[in-house]
């Protein structure tokens, strides 16, 4: 009902913060995006780590990710409880223990910056990164390490650094550094379709 | 003026100015009061308090249209900051994110009482093992970082526990950081007025504040072609107030000016047309003065019958100016008085059949008319004689009256059509009878389809609650109601577990019972028991108990401190909530619990004889807002058919009395039932969706038209021919046409039905009884 809608930023809010999970990368900037852009999604496992300062071990999530160019994005965990995220265009929903969420990321500014990060990688949107972040490329065609800084200081409270990494148009890793030091790590996998 | 004159002239002015007093210190309304019963049920009763004071009767919806994304963003974060800093708004609300601080603060503050996951178990070894274990768990989620950082704090998982209950329904969409319609065109704000639904003033003065804020808002952020839409419970008794003050002003003015012009044009004197005038003038303050009197408040719309009353009242100076031509007063009065007085008694008796009424509207209406008729007739029979004197001159009617002779015996030719006419339209209505009354009370609103439509589309945009159902129960005190929501709560948990209902809203869980409160606490165990507990718990967790000193020591904290109360949630949006949901009444407090339907979308429903069976034995109320009003409107019906027939039966035996013959007493009759019977199948015909009104103006058109029918049954059996009497009744008829026939011009759907169903009936009533009279002096 309407009178708990005053909530419902609160969960929204937070819970987008801790969507930096899937993002993509390349050499030259340029023809790294233009390899992304030319990967048209496909299906991926997972496997995300978590280290944060609290706990004494890294938490293991595991689970399949499926991306559909330009901006769609399912990520269906497996272990260690189900729970199921789609992004699709400005609209985020997540399942998880009977409960159903679904918030237009267009009411938060910060977390549509932020899900630009992964969007603009997986689709090779140099310009949509480019508005909230500088970006720093190494390695080679083959292995290449894209680096996202935020330039916009609300950003940065929450996201120190981005880097992904991967092969060509695929990306294989993101890592994700949060302003108060945990990290996590998402190794993808593809999952060659025959 | 002579003795006599002056002696009556003195008490009636005596009378007009203590009557004049009266009304000027009577308090006027125009409010929804007019629909709702005077003896509710327990469950009408809850309608009537929701329509009156419940928080979605102080709701309004403000949507911005215009310009661009950014700029209604822009507009509608100013509006919402100078609207939140005035007083005469509890909240306003536009999706903006901030100060949701202040919320989550009491719920982290006081989750160890607010949970109802806190019970022995969940702090016993492996209790704490399991739920650590899950919100370590739900660390991997995305939705991680909301719990993150009270990890060490509320290892337990309290705070999601209290969230994840907050299932918040439907949202609006999101533009820009401010909520927007569905299709993204316009800006949505929410707003809570203080005023209540039934304060209208204060309604009023709320919406000026909004349509000024924003006229000023876009003018400070430089940002034109902006427009406003703003819709609600509030605007809507803003705008009946407007339409029934306009229409009383306005039919009052054509009514009063129409029947001026034809007293001048029948009596060409400026004195008789005067003279006139006063009992109409007298019968419309005593009608007023009678319903301040008996009711307290005079309904804005029982003003507004006055345009009818007054083409009534005009009747009874007309058949004395006109009648008493040349036998004098003293000739009228014993000649005329006892038909007009048998007249009067009809009208008084059809309007008085209301008066019992539960229907407050109704009611007045009824005693208004009763009032100012009799008024009216006393006025004519003992002020208008002693004041015109014997000497009063008329232009000489009785050439117009021998026309009207001629037309009558010409008339006599059509009663084998109109007997026709009446039949096919029985034959009609008894062919169309289950379709013939409409069973919705909406019919009788004033809000007009526009405006209604502008309504849903802002409804639907906010997803706004209608909080059709309801769950409410009652206590002595304020912790008796909380202990009975949270009983009742047990049992709608159960219906929301099966899927009878989605959800429902509890003060509860904001603020629940001393006693859930004492329970809790007690479930907490002391420091040093839960730091062994966590060692042993912890021993394989990533989450070593020895991180966990936070969490210790905000269970003692909790476990010692004072328990939460109203005070400890004040300048959080969940004293709203509480206070919308907990009320206070004389007679002890009330706790509303506003019920969900199960699934997503409009139009759902909620299996009520379900709710029912899980409340039974509770001492609780379940409510369908909706199913409540049709009852009620369908109890007003029923009663407005029995008060009808009531008024009928004693009118009939009122003239079967005076007549003492069966034959003049259907001659009177049959003319009235085929009127009324040609009046409802033409509106059924013409499309109009008849309801109670229309059915009350059906006995309105017996009991004035008995006026006419009893004239002719007089000159049927009078000894000599009377043309003054038909020149009479055809300038009475005239003027109570127009009287009633103003109030079909009306927008107000009460006097509109009554309007288009008297006007035409009145005159139908005439023509009818010209058509069936038997000749002068039992037929020649």
């Amino acid at each position: 009902m309407t009178r708990f809608r005053f909530l419902q930023p609160l969960l929204a809010g937070l819970l987008l913060i801790g969507l930096s999970l899937p993002a993509l990368a390349s050499y030259d900037i340029g023809q790294l995006m233009a390899d992304l852009a030319r990967n048209k999604g496909g299906k991926a496992k997972f496997v995300e780590k978590k280290f944060l300062a609290v706990l004494d071990k890294p938490l293991i999530a595991t689970g399949e990710m499926t991306y559909t160019a330009p901006d769609r994005l399912e990520k269906r965990t497996l272990t260690p409880k189900p729970e199921f995220m789609l992004l699709d265009k400005d609209s985020l929903t997540l399942e998880r223990e009977k409960q159903k969420l679904t918030i237009n990321l267009a009411s938060q500014p910060e977390a549509l910056a932020f899900i630009d990060s992964i969007r603009g990688t997986l689709s090779g949107n140099r310009a949509a990164l480019e508005r909230n972040y500088g970006l720093h490329l190494g390695g080679t065609a083959d292995k290449w390490t894209l680096t996202l800084l935020p330039s916009d200081q609300k950003i940065a409270t929450l996201v120190q650094r981005i880097t992904v990494s991967g092969s060509r148009g695929q990306v294989r890793q993101i890592e994700y550094l949060q302003a108060d030091g945990d990290r996590s790590l998402l190794a993808i996998e593809p999952v060659t379709t025959p | 003026m002579n003795r006599p004159a002056l002696r009556a002239f003195a008490i009636w002015l005596l009378a007009m100015l203590a009557g004049a007093a009266i009304v000027v210190n009577s308090r006027f309304a125009a409010d929804m009061s007019f629909f709702l019963p005077a003896k509710p049920t327990a469950e009408q009763q809850v309608l009537v308090d929701q329509i009156k004071e419940g928080v979605v009767s102080r709701l309004l919806m403000v949507g911005i249209g215009g310009g661009d994304s950014s700029q209604r963003a822009r507009v509608s974060r100013a509006l919402r900051q100078q609207l939140a800093a005035d007083r005469q708004f509890v909240s306003v609300q536009n999706g903006e994110t901030a100060s949701i601080a202040a919320e989550r603060d009491v719920l982290l503050k006081y989750r160890y009482l607010l949970s109802p996951a806190v019970e022995p178990a969940r702090f016993s070894v492996d209790g704490l093992r399991t739920a650590i274990a899950d919100s370590v768990d739900r660390l991997t989620s995305p939705a991680a970082m909301l719990l993150k950082p009270y990890l060490t704090s509320d290892p337990t998982g309290e705070l999601y526990a209290l969230l994840s209950r907050l299932d918040a329904g439907a949202q609006p969409e999101s533009r820009d950081g401010v909520w927007s319609s569905r299709d993204g065109e316009r800006a949505m704000l929410l707003i809570q007025t203080r005023a209540l639904g039934s304060d209208t003033d204060g309604q009023f003065a709320a919406i000026q504040t909004i349509e000024r804020a924003f006229a000023e808002v876009a003018r400070s952020e430089q940002v034109e072609g902006l427009s406003l839409q703003l819709s609600g419970p509030g605007r809507f008794a803003v705008q009946a107030r407007a339409t029934i003050q306009g229409d009383v002003t306005r039919l009052s003015l054509i009514s009063t000016l129409a029947i001026v012009a034809v007293l001048f044009a029948v009596y060409r004197s400026l004195r008789l047309m005067t003279l006139g005038l006063l009992p109409v003038l007298s019968g419309a303050l005593a009608g007023v003065v009678a319903v301040s009197l008996v009711h307290g408040t005079v309904f804005g719309i029982t003003v507004g019958f006055g345009s009818a009353l007054i083409g009534e009242a005009v009747d009874y100076s007309i058949y004395y100016f006109v009648q008493s031509g040349r036998l004098g007063a003293a000739g009228w009065r014993e000649r005329f008085w006892p038909t007009v007085r048998l007249g009067v008694l009809t009208s008084i008796f059809g309007f008085g059949a209301l008066l019992f009424s539960g229907f407050p509207g109704l009611s007045q209406l009824g005693l208004y008319s009763l009032a100012g008729v009799f008024t009216a007739a006393l006025v004519t029979r003992y002020l208008l004689p002693p004041l015109a004197g014997e000497a009063h001159r008329l232009p000489d009617l009785s050439h117009f009256g021998r026309r009207l002779e001629q037309a009558i015996a010409a008339l006599a030719a059509l009663r084998l059509p109109a007997l026709l006419l009446t039949l096919a339209s029985l034959g009609y209505l008894a062919s169309e009878r289950t379709e013939l009354w409409h069973p919705n009370i909406s019919l009788l609103s004033t809000v007009t389809a526009a405006e209604a439509e502008v309504d849903a589309g802002l409804r639907a945009d906010l997803a706004a609650p209608d909080s059709r159902y309801l769950v409410v129960v009652h206590g002595r005190d304020r912790e008796a109601a909380l202990q009975a929501a949270e009983q009742a709560g047990t049992a709608l948990d159960a219906l929301v577990a099966e899927g009878v209902i989605g959800g429902y809203d509890s003060p509860a869980r904001f603020l629940p019972s001393l006693a859930t409160q004492a329970a809790r606490q007690a479930s907490l165990p002391d420091a040093d028991t839960l730091r062994l507990r966590l060692a042993e718990a912890q021993v394989d967790s990533p989450l070593a108990a020895g991180k966990l000193t936070p969490f210790i020591e905000a269970v003692q904290a909790a476990k010692e401190g004072p328990p939460l109360t109203r005070a400890g949630l004040e300048g959080s949006a969940l004293a709203l909530v509480v206070d919308s949901l907990l009320i206070e009444r004389p007679q002890g407090w009330s706790v509303l619990l506003p019920l969900r339907p199960a699934g997503a979308g409009a139009a759902l429903e909620i299996p009520s004889s379900r709710v029912r069976e899980a409340l039974a034995g509770r001492d609780a109320l379940f409510i369908d807002m909706k199913g409540e009003f049709d009852t009620l409107y369908a109890s007003y019906m029923q009663e407005a058919i029995q008060l009808s027939l009531a008024g009928l039966l004693a009118i009939v035996l009122l003239l079967g009395a005076t007549l003492r013959s069966p034959r003049r007493l259907a001659a009177v009759m049959l003319p009235l039932v085929a009127a009324v019977v040609i009046v409802i199948a033409g509106l059924h015909a013409l499309g109009q969706s008849l309801h109670l009104l229309h059915l009350v103006g059906m006995l309105l058109i017996v009991a004035v038209g008995s006026n006419y029918a009893l004239f002719f049954d007089r000159l049927a059996h009078a000894d000599q021919p009377e043309p003054s009497t038909l020149a009479s009744m055809a300038v009475a008829n005239l003027t109570t046409a127009i009287g009633f026939g103003t109030l079909a011009l009306s927008k107000v759907p009460v006097l509109n039905a009554i309007g288009v169903t008297v006007g035409p009936g009145a005159i139908l009533a005439l023509l009818l009884s010209a058509i069936f009279v038997r000749g002068r002096g039992h037929g020649q």
